[in-house]
């Protein structure tokens, strides 16, 4: 038995997310009075791991899996679990881990539990608390399965350090050609720019801004924070900007540590999909909107003094505390 | 080309969500039910794939009798058929078995089912579906075409787009994207009462487990009030967000 994690990483390197699910997977490994397996596809230097806590790292390295697939990855996983006995299997909710989530949970007959925010409420019954109708409400769920799958929602835990001996032990799956049924032929993606799904901070736009062409000091602010730029519903549509920019409840989730709402009235399904935002700032010059009800912090004034106001007070901020 | 639309019936984006019961139902109390969101996206796309290329479109759901009016809205926006699996839509895994036995015996094409309903979010549906008929899947779908028995697909990843070709039969998980929230359409009159004339079929639930459960519902704790900060003092702001909320 153990709790067995799958670690991702992107140009063999860790992401975040892996630290942050490797940190949970430690803490429902005491509760259940076990140990860590990590399973690292391609993955970073799994010394890193020890310090969140992972006892076994199962090292894959092959070239078949050099970019992501699905189902290759979710019967990679699949065999580690078997492999290892595992009886609970912790992923993120990055947009790859929720692709193979459900592949994986009917490869192990398990019950799978996304968007989980906080550690089992007991583990027999196995019991987990997770955001339902889109941030508006949680509950908890209780999976029957012996093996169960648990998505872990972004930020929802954080990291917590940890000690654990990381011993790598290289693991070779039975890859089979079926899965590889997908040809990616383009990727588009900006690797300058911090993503919404790993951003700390989320820097978004909606109408009150104007036009596209008032987006530069938006960027400029996202800049000097690392943040991600985001934007509403109206924006995207009117196509202000991109559609992967749209944050709400039909479109991305946000769950950031910080988020500054600029020129956003905060409807019902914007408010939605950013409330999982552990801090929300909002910049908007009606008092009345409704995004004042739902931020910790706000500002009744005109965007364009505020904004530029607020880059030059936090670039002086950042040049204090260098 | 057949093509199925899985449809999960949800509270409109904006209802005010209750429980009831000692929190462990859900007060559909006043609530307007719609198709999911995520849903009518690839609705309209298999729309389009019926008018530019010829494809039949059937629509399922999982749930009771209180669901047929989403399912007829479908028809009303140009679905041909519907189906009803009779069972209460609680976990998704058990969802996703229903639907794959309609899949296998309905030897569709194309299934699209929304990335995740509006509702639990479960977001496994249509990747579950997937996996239990072994069949390929996209999911985050924001583009595709087909041509022959070929589909070029596009994916929403973190931070940009994936473009991929995938043979037949295929499952995706849509979202906006698929088409654009204008491109949605309103049933009009001629399709409400034509829609009242299609098939809409009622057929039994196979036995399968319930893997999960929602045993209690809990809403977000009250939010306290905002701290209001002046607008010629926005230092304030950075020292509140840096010392108070420890954020930056």
């Amino acid at each position: 038995m153990s709790v067995l994690v799958y670690t991702e990483s992107e140009g063999g390197k860790f992401k975040k997310t892996a630290f942050e699910v490797a940190s949970y997977a430690k803490e429902v490994a005491t509760i259940l009075g076990t140990t860590v397996t990590a399973v690292s596809i391609n993955g970073g230097d799994s010394s890193e791991l020890g310090s969140y806590g992972v006892d076994k790292v199962l090292q894959v390295t092959n070239d078949k899996l050099a970019t992501f697939n699905a189902k290759a990855y979710a019967n990679t996983i699949k065999q580690a679990v078997e492999k290892d006995g595992a009886e609970v299997v912790v992923v993120s909710s990055t947009t790859d881990s929720k692709f193979l989530a459900p592949l994986l949970s009917v490869h192990l007959n398990a019950g799978y539990a996304s968007n989980v925010v906080a550690l089992p409420e007991s583990a027999s019954p196995f019991k987990v608390k997770r955001t339902a109708f889109t941030n508006k409400a949680f509950n908890i769920t209780e999976i029957s399965t012996d093996v169960k799958v648990i998505g872990l929602s972004n930020n929802a835990f954080g990291l917590r350090e940890n000690s654990g001996s990381a011993e790598a032990e290289v693991f070779e799956p039975s890859l089979v050609d079926a899965d590889f049924d997908i040809e990616v032929t383009a990727v588009d993606k900006a690797t300058d720019k911090v993503s919404i799904a790993d951003a700390e901070i989320v820097v978004s736009g909606g109408r009150g801004l104007k036009g596209p062409e008032n987006w530069a000091m938006i960027e400029e602010l996202a800049d000097v924070l690392g943040a991600a730029t985001a934007c509403s519903k109206p924006v995207s549509d009117m196509g202000w900007r991109p559609h992967g920019e749209h944050v709400g409840q039909t479109g991305k989730p946000v769950a950031s540590n910080l988020y500054i709402a600029i020129g956003v009235s905060g409807a019902i399904q914007h408010l939605a999909g950013i409330n999982a935002s552990k801090v929300k700032v909002v910049i908007n010059n009606d008092p009345e909107a409704p995004f004042f009800k739902a931020a910790d912090y706000g500002v009744v004034g005109d965007a364009f003094e505020v904004v530029p106001k607020l880059i030059e007070k936090l670039k002086e901020f950042k040049s204090n505390n260098a | 080309m057949k093509i199925l639309v899985c449809i999960s019936h949800v509270p409109d984006t904006t209802s005010k969500i209750n429980f009831i019961e000692g929190d462990t139902k859900f007060d559909t109390n006043g609530v307007q039910f719609v198709i999911n969101p995520n849903d009518e996206f690839g609705l309209t796309r298999a729309m389009w794939f019926k008018e530019k290329q010829g494809a039949s479109v059937d629509v399922v759901n999982v749930g009771g009798p209180e669901t047929e009016p989403t399912l007829r809205k479908a028809l009303a926006i140009g679905a041909d058929n519907a189906i009803r699996v009779n069972t209460e839509a609680t976990d998704g895994f058990y969802v996703a078995r229903q639907l794959a036995k309609v899949v296998q015996e309905g030897g569709y094409d194309l299934v699209i089912a929304g990335r995740e309903s509006i509702d639990y979010n479960g977001g496994m549906v249509p990747g579950m579906i997937a996996a239990l008929t072994g069949t390929s899947f996209v999911n985050t779908c924001i583009g595709i075409e087909v041509e022959g028995d070929t589909a070029t697909t596009i994916r929403e990843i973190d931070g940009g787009k994936e473009t991929s070709t995938v043979k037949l039969p295929l499952v995706v998980g849509g979202q906006k994207g698929l088409v654009e929230e204008s491109d949605l359409r309103i049933p009009n009159m001629r399709g409400i009462m034509m829609a009242r004339k299609k098939p809409l079929t009622v057929v039994d639930p196979i036995d399968a487990n319930q893997e999960t459960k929602a045993v209690q519902f809990e809403k977000p704790a009250p939010k306290g009030d905002v701290t209001l900060v002046d607008a010629d003092n926005i230092d304030q702001l950075v020292e509140l967000l840096h010392n108070e909320a420890k954020v930056i």
